[in-house]
């Protein structure tokens, strides 16, 4: 039978021939991924065992990783105390994929995983966070999870009842223009689909496009792809991804490459062309209310936010510094930077763009989930407005209902944050 | 007969369900207080004990989209509400589905707030309109969980079955 790539790796992991959408299947998990959250998944873990005479066990602790992202360094003696819970279990249960609050290997959870080596192309991860579909990047069938669901991984080491979704095919062609990239792509792709024009269905990119896209990018577009509700996101394993798990993943072994089989079904075929895509953003209070930027241009900016597990990498750093080099960000404006991982920042620190940063105005602050979904710092006023590059504008999602935010891509953001307005960055790189 | 006490549109996130600037908090004893907390009044009615158990909150497309977190979940089953919904985000029923917090597909649902809405097996009907619309079941690996008592319980049994000697 022809298979997609998510049917595949379903059904291998699963012991099956072959799989079919619809059809319920339990694949045994390769990586188990929480994070502040676990807190709230142990309570579920031990809660299994209770009065079963049997002592609780996780299935194998070499697959379960643990980061702390959500609020680090903790901002309150509530998180503090759990992420004590968490060390304390961490420690009993000899979970070694732990990364705490560090400057070394501490990062956002799903910058952490990629580099640290953690994903193999083809493996199946659950995280209990929805935008684990970004290590679909790799080739790995990635999902979010419930932390009750995470309990259960852990004591069964399957996802127990997982239905096999339908995929579509995204096939994208064409080289970006300048200032426009993934960020950019994703987001005229779920206005193009609606937020959920892929829920309980897995997107599959493809094309001439994704082949040259570095493994940064394809993080992005799968990152992005559960806002368009999508079970996961998935970028076939090629050269790219053999190289990015060499280089910058240290991943030793052998890993194999998955492809959809060329008459695989798909419930549908979508084709892109991104010769002349524009800048696209984001606009309150839906990720699906896209437009192109001179749709918004010249909407007044209180706060500009760079970083997350969707825009806070090297390359994105690289083109917001290079946007505010030798300039200022605007009167009236704050500007937060915040790089996805300890390795980032230090890279970022020698590549000169911290400095850039800063000597332009802007805070760069620990690598961390922060200001994206309001739980830490950068939360905003009454009637303020941000621009971010992170991956959800909804309503209070930045810390405060009557605020509201717009998100784009990285250049975007630098170039905004200049004039302190919606800014083509097109114009404002002249 | 249980009412409508919240009407809401398409692709409610959980950031509105549960904010997350609340997401230190777990407990699914402690979650409740936080249910809907930037709709105060709704909020507020909540916490006063003033929503019936049963109670029905009518939604439309994509309700629980965005994050993964259980307490968007807990939050709402915590006041025993009923979510009737023309679809659901895939995490979110899920979640629901392994807490036990009933949901009801139900594509073209209308109602108002004070409506006094019939749920069968097989349908809702909005008394109050006249009106019934057929729900969506859900797949039977879905029923499974929930005629085990949530997805802590069928996994207790799926432990106790193999004598802890799954590895």
């Amino acid at each position: 039978m022809s298979m997609t790539i998510a049917e595949k790796i379903l059904a291998h992991a699963s012991g099956l021939p072959a799989v079919k959408p619809g059809d319920v299947v339990e694949p045994r998990v390769d990586l188990a991924m929480s994070h502040e959250n676990a807190a709230l998944v142990i309570n579920q873990f031990l809660e299994v065992y209770r009065d079963t005479g049997l002592q609780p066990k996780v299935w194998d602790a070499s697959k379960v990783a643990i980061i702390f992202d959500h609020r680090v360094p903790a901002e309150s003696a509530k998180t503090a105390g759990n992420q004590k819970k968490v060390r304390d279990f961490v420690a009993k249960y000899a979970i070694s994929k732990f990364h705490d609050i560090r400057g070394d290997v501490g990062g956002i959870c799903h910058q952490i995983l990629p580099e640290s080596g953690y994903v193999r192309p083809g493996a199946v991860v659950v995280g209990t966070d929805s935008h684990t579909t970004s290590h679909g990047a790799l080739g790995a069938f990635a999902f979010g999870i419930g932390a009750t669901e995470m309990a259960s991984v852990w004591a069964l080491g399957t996802a127990v009842n997982v239905e096999v979704p339908a995929t579509i095919k995204v096939v994208v062609s064409g080289a970006f223009p300048p200032y426009v990239g993934p960020k950019d792509l994703i987001l005229h792709l779920i206005g193009r689909i609606s937020a959920q024009g892929a829920n309980f269905k897995v997107l599959e990119f493809h094309g001439e496009t994704i082949s040259a896209m570095p493994t940064s990018g394809r993080l992005v577009l799968c990152n992005m792809s559960v806002e368009a509700g999508a079970t996961a996101g998935i970028v076939p394993a090629d050269d790219e991804t053999a190289r990015y798990l060499r280089e910058e993943a240290g991943m030793a072994g052998e890993w194999e490459r998955i492809v959809p089989d060329r008459d695989a079904q798909y419930a549908q075929v979508i084709t892109i062309d991104v010769t002349s895509l524009e800048p696209q953003i984001a606009c309150p209070h839906t990720v699906d209310n896209v437009k192109p930027v001179g749709g918004v241009e010249g909407t007044k900016v209180d706060q500009v936010v760079i970083g997350s597990c969707t825009n806070g990498r090297l390359d994105d750093l690289a083109i917001a510094a290079s946007l505010i080099r030798g300039r200022k960000v605007a009167h009236g404006t704050r500007m937060l930077v915040f790089p996805a991982s300890g390795k980032i920042y230090r890279q970022a620190l020698e590549r000169g763009y911290v400095a850039d940063f800063m000597s332009a105005g802007a805070v760069v602050m620990n690598p961390g989930c922060g200001p994206c979904l309001g739980v830490h710092e950068g939360a905003l006023g009454d009637g303020e407005t941000a621009l971010s590059t992170t991956n959800r504008n909804f309503k209070g999602r930045m810390g405060n209902p009557n605020a509201q935010v717009y998100l784009c891509s990285p250049a975007v953001a630098a170039a905004s944050a200049v004039t302190g307005m919606i800014t083509d960055p097109r114009k404002g790189a002249k | 007969m249980p009412t409508v006490v919240l009407t809401l549109g398409d692709d409610v996130s959980t950031d509105v369900i549960y904010p997350g600037r609340y997401m230190a908090t777990v407990l699914p004893t402690e979650t409740p207080q936080y249910a809907f907390a930037d709709m105060a009044e709704f909020n507020a009615r909540l916490k006063s004990g003033g929503v019936a158990g049963g109670s029905i909150v009518a939604a439309g497309r994509n309700f629980g989209c965005g994050s993964s977190r259980e307490q968007a979940v807990s939050t709402l089953k915590g006041h025993d509400l009923t979510i009737v919904a023309w679809s659901f985000a895939r995490i979110f029923l899920q979640n629901a589905v392994n807490l036990g917090l009933t949901i009801i597909t139900a594509p073209g649902f209308v109602a108002k707030e004070g409506d006094e809405v019939e749920l069968f097996p097989e349908g809702v009907r909005n008394r109050t309109t006249g009106t019934s619309y057929p729900i969506v079941p859900l797949p039977p690996a879905r029923r499974a969980i929930i005629e085990a008592g949530g997805l802590i319980a069928y996994t207790r049994a799926r432990v106790l079955a193999a004598g802890g000697k799954l590895r």
